[in-house]
């Protein structure tokens, strides 16, 4: 596979940071140091780096409560991010989102939304304004494997195909639907057969596996566009972390992580880093560097300042008599 | 001047913010009527939603623009709100208010809180026009007005014109407005009529407007309710009873100072609504008003609403449902002598 150095390197970088993200919001999550909701999305990295390293930079995307990958991959700043995370001013949505809600519009991000299958018809209207207005911008929503049994993910997908709209739904299905295992929910053998009664385009990938999911991501884009039409993917991983931080995941079968844990996206990533012609060393320097920025974006969020209480009224409308919002 | 119906007022503003602007689109279920019989004559733009409200509208400006859906409110509404945060300034159709459950997620968790919600960088230009109001005999689930559970939620803008040249106005605004509006149409005024000059400016949303003035009681009247308010307030004045009657026009933002003027003026208020009795907009103007104006009322508030049930579909039950001019009167007399 063809993919320049920079772009490797890149690849390499962010799935590091994912993870080393990741694990540190799990340990400040068991400390408390940190309000609100938190999902990780450690088994993700692969899916959220691959399909990035398709898309170009102000591509849209929409993502949902599980996007910490998604956001940093999306190449939005890891020091706004975690200062969000921490309700502070500074943060990424200052202060107005939280984990739930990581999304920075300069990025191409439409939003991360915390309803299950909100994301897919949003996205579908950025598609058909880039349809309308001749527009080059790709479209993908994300979600998980829980939301195909959703209407609203129907819905978007039916009148996809329907108009003839380019964009990607990519589903990342990583065994569960919250606390409710996907092999017991699912209405078709494969996952990505949902969509054969829209007869839209499915692929289904190895979800573990950054440069498939590169690779898979890269051609449907191309095949996309050129037959203006939306295309599925379906990419296999295993959801290590519980739903949320703080869940007991007594429903996932331990002798069932420990064979996820063979296929861990970061661990596949480090065996085939040869093939790409990474030295070890190299690949040691890109997770001290992932890791060090990881730290610094975590040092800068503890002593950023908090809102101002009334910061809470603004921005709730573009124009609106603010005495009226008390 | 010319007279026009409420119907064809809302036409002509659709058909002048398409012209004047290449990101207006609309979308909504046979909006244009005749989807998939392009090779048949006379099938196209036959039926211009339920009310004929849209028709032409395909002629003039194409499928492109004009989208008639398929029956998927949560997905055409979800499109909105994503095609509107990228450029497109889109309109969609809610057949009936209704059937608002089956997209509200879209309205309420996407359109209204996607701006505060991710920092503020974006805005939401989307306009949901809908058609509200009882009288049609249509029965429980299309004859609703629900304007409060959508001025509850903050983000949303909620217009609801009475007369033709107010839905012009408004429409205008609405669809150059910057943030999701919901705008909504009464079936049994669409075929109302007065005066609307040809190129008229849009009407600031916000601002209501003083229907007609008086010096004893302040009716304030939403909607139809003003159509009964009128009646009532002509009755009256052979007992030499004065009404000022107040059109909100739109209920958020809601022209809180206009109301507290004429309460302060008057002393008397009566608030008339269509819709259920709890939670209404009906309860948030009494309550508005015993907070700032406790001290100018010369005696209670008195609320004018439907009873706390369904719409009844028999002529009888629902002619009972809705508020009628005789309660109204009776509430002048009550506030006036109280």
């Amino acid at each position: 596979m063809n993919i320049n150095k920079n772009k490797l390197n890149w690849i390499y970088k962010k799935l590091f940071t994912i993870r080393f993200f990741e694990e540190r919001i799990k340990k400040i999550a068991k400390e408390k140091s940190v309000p609100g909701y938190l999902h990780t999305c450690i088994g993700s990295e692969a899916i959220c780096v691959g399909v990035m390293s398709a898309l170009s930079d102000d591509d849209w995307i929409s993502s949902t409560y599980r996007n910490h990958g998604h956001a940093i991959a999306k190449n939005c700043e890891l020091k706004q991010i975690t200062s969000e995370i921490y309700g502070r001013s500074t943060g990424i949505c200052k202060g107005r989102g939280g984990s739930m809600h990581i999304s920075d519009f300069d990025k191409g991000m439409l939003g991360s939304f915390g309803i299950v299958a909100a994301g897919p018809p949003v996205v579908l209207g950025a598609a058909l304004q880039e349809k309308i207005n001749g527009g080059t911008k790709m479209s993908t929503t994300f979600f998980g494997d829980g939301a195909i049994h959703n209407g609203a993910f129907h819905e978007a997908a039916g009148l996809a195909k329907l108009w003839d709209i380019p964009m990607l739904f990519v589903c990342e299905n990583n065994g569960y639907a919250e606390a409710t295992a996907t092999d017991w929910h699912l209405n078709t053998k494969e996952l990505k057969d949902i969509v054969k009664a829209y007869d839209m385009i499915s692929y289904q990938g190895d979800g573990n596996n950054v440069f498939e999911v590169h690779q898979i991501t890269r051609d449907a884009i191309i095949e996309s566009k050129a037959k203006n039409t939306p295309i599925f993917l379906e990419f296999k991983n295993y959801r290590f972390s519980g739903q949320y931080e703080g869940d007991t995941q007594l429903y996932q079968p331990l002798e069932e992580i420990e064979e996820a844990k063979k296929n861990d996206p970061i661990k596949k990533s480090i065996e085939m880093a040869s093939e790409y012609n990474f030295s070890s060393d190299e690949i040691k320097k890109i997770q001290t560097d992932a890791l060090n920025e990881v730290n610094e974006a975590f040092d800068f969020a503890e002593t950023q300042p908090w809102p101002n209480p009334e910061d809470a009224l603004e921005e709730v409308y573009v124009n609106y008599p603010k005495e009226l919002l008390r | 001047m010319r007279e026009l119906t409420v119907k064809e007022a809302i036409n002509e503003a659709l058909v002048e913010s398409f012209e004047n602007d290449k990101n207006v689109i609309l979308m909504g279920e046979d909006i244009a009527g005749g989807k998939g019989r392009e090779n048949y004559p006379g099938t196209q733009d036959s039926w211009g939603g339920p009310f004929g409200v849209t028709q032409g509208l395909l002629t003039k400006f194409g499928p492109e623009r004009v989208r008639d859906t398929t029956i998927t409110e949560a997905g055409f509404f979800g499109a909105a709100v994503g095609a509107a945060m990228t450029g497109l300034r889109p309109i969609v159709e809610l057949m009936y208010v209704d059937f608002a459950g089956v997209c509200f997620d879209q309205l309420m968790n996407q359109a209204a809180k996607m701006r505060y919600m991710f920092g503020g960088k974006q805005s939401v230009p989307m306009v949901v026009r809908t058609v509200v109001g009882a009288g049609f005999r249509a029965g429980s689930e299309h004859s609703q007005t629900l304007y409060s559970l959508y001025a509850h939620i903050p983000g949303l803008k909620v217009v609801a014109p009475y007369d033709a040249f107010d839905a012009k106005g408004l429409l205008l605004s609405a669809i150059k407005d910057d943030d999701p509006v919901i705008f909504m149409e009464h079936k049994k005024l669409y075929m109302t009529k007065c005066d609307v000059p040809e190129g008229m400016k849009p009407i600031p949303l916000g601002k209501g407007r003083i229907r007609r003035p008086g010096k004893d009681v302040t009716i304030i009247a939403i909607q139809r309710m003003n159509l009964f308010a009128e009646e009532a307030a002509q009755k009256i004045l052979e007992e030499n009873i004065d009404c000022e009657i107040i059109d909100p026009r739109t209920y958020s933002p809601l022209d809180e100072e206009l109301i507290f003027e004429s309460v302060r003026k008057t002393g008397r208020v009566i608030v008339i609504d269509e819709s259920n009795p709890k939670c209404s907009l009906a309860s948030e103007i009494t309550s508005l008003i015993s907070e700032k104006c406790f001290n100018d009322l010369k005696t209670a508030v008195i609320k004018i609403t439907a009873p706390h049930t369904p719409i009844p579909f028999s002529p009888p039950m629902e002619d009972f449902y809705i508020p009628s001019t005789k309660k109204i009167i009776e509430a002048i007399k009550k506030v006036h002598n109280a």
